[in-house]
């Protein structure tokens, strides 16, 4: 009878615990939602009608998203072109060399590979105000102030995390495998594209994820990098749009904060197991 | 490490498998950072052109107000978002390893907001806090502590799922017989939380108040994006005081401010800023580790 109570008690607790994080859920999607109802929202009605939904005079129908393509006299599509250009080459550069050197890290060991991987852990926590601005001097002087060219910062200044999750990954592999495939005649550069390089696959989902939502978002690197009036990321023109105009139009910015979140949000949505195995990977650095 | 048979080819190539990666370190990295450094004792204007002035620009820096001012309401943020994240991110995470229906559904919209980035961020926060604050007649612009309250509650709402991942894994890694014993020696729910749960994942502990605290004090696009540093301040000597700046934003501000004589001290308040950063991590790494050993 008691133990009948208990469980009894135990199970309306989690119905009222369920009931309480449904509630914290709704209020946690609102913020998107309020950018969802004010993008088909008239731009004098946003500041006032927030949280109203747009009805009646108050709809804008499409001519937000419309207006945003070519808002502040810069075509979006052309940065959500460079946005994804950007952080494709650089996770990909960052992926192919990060896991090639943190192989060779873990296996050859010298005294320059120790300082390389001190380094890497050292740069792990400096701030980038720190180097930014000589960093976007350097950057500049080689040329590297393209988006075809930017990615070669990200490496640089990207490597820490990812060569400290290889270096880590990587030592818990076998060594006897690698041997096997040198006793077989494989040279390094063979043992480590046949051999290593598919083992490393869980890391490299980590990793990737990491750089795609560090390089999709960042802001301060490219702003300083890039040569603004010619290429500019989302989140470039998304500050350019608020910070040098006098009055802004409310509604065409949140149209195009909405086109710049549903991509991600998709693809949240698709590699969302990868996605939380990777941040809990990553929280290892410090 | 073991001498192996393919240890001594492997050197040979070295600058394959090191090259790139070293080349792109020293321009993205190591050469910043030693330029960096050695600017911060210079005065110039052209960087090729620099006068070695010693400590001066350090001196320019810790006279600054306006840095005095970011540092300690940089301080404030981090130590007040630090508690209310991991506090929240911890409760989140225990309520959602209760073994309840939806928790999957649950953990997805917790997480999402990680995915959005920090520009984009502020500005949504802005409308919404502005929509609501309009109707009292004011503005999240107008007053320091909405300013300051306005981020706390942004970065709450995009940190809290973050932080309860990490404390999900923490969570389910405590031994379940150690749980089991506690229960059958007749042990209270909150008893089991605070004696057995909590100082078993000290590790998680770690690591995400570490995050948290250095996150707050790097802060810097949430804080472009939803206040710029307003509402400002004209002190009596005539220079301003931002006053929701912090760290990060007041040293950009000065690097790329109307003054570019002081580009000098913008650099060596960033060297002060990367040690007060890298030190606090240390030290809160330190102490946390000894509290997990004594657990």
């Amino acid at each position: 009878m008691n133990r009948q109570e208990s469980i009894a008690a135990e199970r309306r607790r989690k119905t009222v615990l369920s009931v309480v994080l449904a509630a914290i859920c709704i209020i946690y999607v609102l913020p998107v939602l309020t950018v969802v109802i004010n993008s088909f929202k008239l731009n004098t009605f946003v500041k006032t009608d927030t949280f109203a939904i747009p009805t009646g005079e108050m709809w804008a129908g499409f001519t937000n998203f419309i207006k945003g393509m070519t808002f502040g006299n810069y075509p979006f599509w052309n940065s959500v072109k460079y946005s994804a250009l950007i952080t494709v080459l650089s996770t990909a550069l960052i992926l192919l060399f990060t896991s090639m050197a943190a192989w060779y890290i873990a296996r050859v060991n010298s005294f320059f590979c120790k300082l390389v991987y001190y380094l890497c852990v050292f740069s792990m926590v400096v701030p980038f105000q720190m180097v930014m601005f000589t960093l976007s001097k350097t950057a500049d002087s080689l040329h590297l102030n393209t988006p075809w060219t930017i990615p070669i910062v990200y490496l640089g200044f990207g490597a820490g995390l990812a060569i400290f999750m290889f270096v880590g990954f990587v030592k818990s592999i076998p060594l006897e495998i690698e041997e096997a495939a040198s006793i077989d005649g494989c040279g390094p550069v063979r043992t480590y594209f046949s051999v290593v390089f598919p083992m490393l696959k869980p890391t490299m989902i980590s990793v990737g994820i990491l750089e795609i939502m560090w390089v999709w978002n960042d802001f301060l690197l490219p702003y300083l990098v890039l040569d603004i009036n010619e290429y500019r990321t989302i989140p470039i023109h998304i500050q350019y749009l608020k910070g040098s105009y006098g009055t802004v139009d409310l509604g065409a910015t949140m149209a195009l904060i909405l086109l710049s979140i549903i991509p991600v949000i998709i693809f949240y949505l698709i590699c969302q197991k990868y996605i939380i195995k990777g941040v809990a990977a990553g929280a290892v650095k410090g | 490490m073991k001498k192996s048979v393919f240890k001594d080819p492997m050197r040979r190539w070295g600058w394959f498998f090191l090259g790139p990666v070293t080349a792109a370190f020293i321009i993205g990295f190591v050469w910043p950072f030693v330029q960096g450094i050695y600017l911060s004792f210079c005065k110039f204007k052209l960087i090729t052109r620099t006068t070695w002035v010693g400590f001066e620009n350090y001196a320019k820096a810790l006279s600054d107000a306006s840095f005095m001012h970011s540092f300690w309401y940089t301080a404030l943020f981090a130590i007040t978002s630090l508690v209310f994240i991991n506090v929240l991110g911890f409760a989140a995470a225990y309520a959602l390893t209760q073994g309840i229906k939806g928790s999957n559904l649950f953990r997805t919209v917790f997480f999402m907001p990680n995915l959005i980035g920090g520009i984009v961020l502020g500005y949504i926060w802005s409308m919404i806090f502005d929509g609501i604050l309009s109707r009292y007649g004011t503005s999240i612009l107008l007053e320091t502590k909405y300013g300051f309250w306005g981020l706390i509650i942004l970065m709450c709402w995009q940190q809290i799922g973050y932080m309860m991942i990490i404390y999900i894994a923490g969570l389910q890694s405590v031994p379940e017989d150690m749980l089991e014993a506690a229960r059958i020696d007749g042990a209270t729910k909150t008893q089991t939380l605070f004696r057995v749960t909590i100082p078993n994942v000290m590790p998680s502990i770690t690591i995400c108040t570490f995050l948290s605290l250095t996150n707050g004090f790097k802060l810097f696009d949430q804080n472009l994006a939803l206040t710029g540093g307003q509402p400002f301040i004209i002190q009596p000597d005539g220079s301003t005081i931002k006053t929701t700046e912090m760290l990060a934003l007041n040293i950009y501000n000065t690097f790329y401010g109307s003054n570019s004589a002081s580009q000098g001290v913008a650099q060596a308040k960033a060297v002060l800023f990367f040690i007060l950063v890298a030190g606090l991590g240390l030290l809160q790494l330190a102490y946390t580790r000894r509290r997990e050993v004594q657990a």
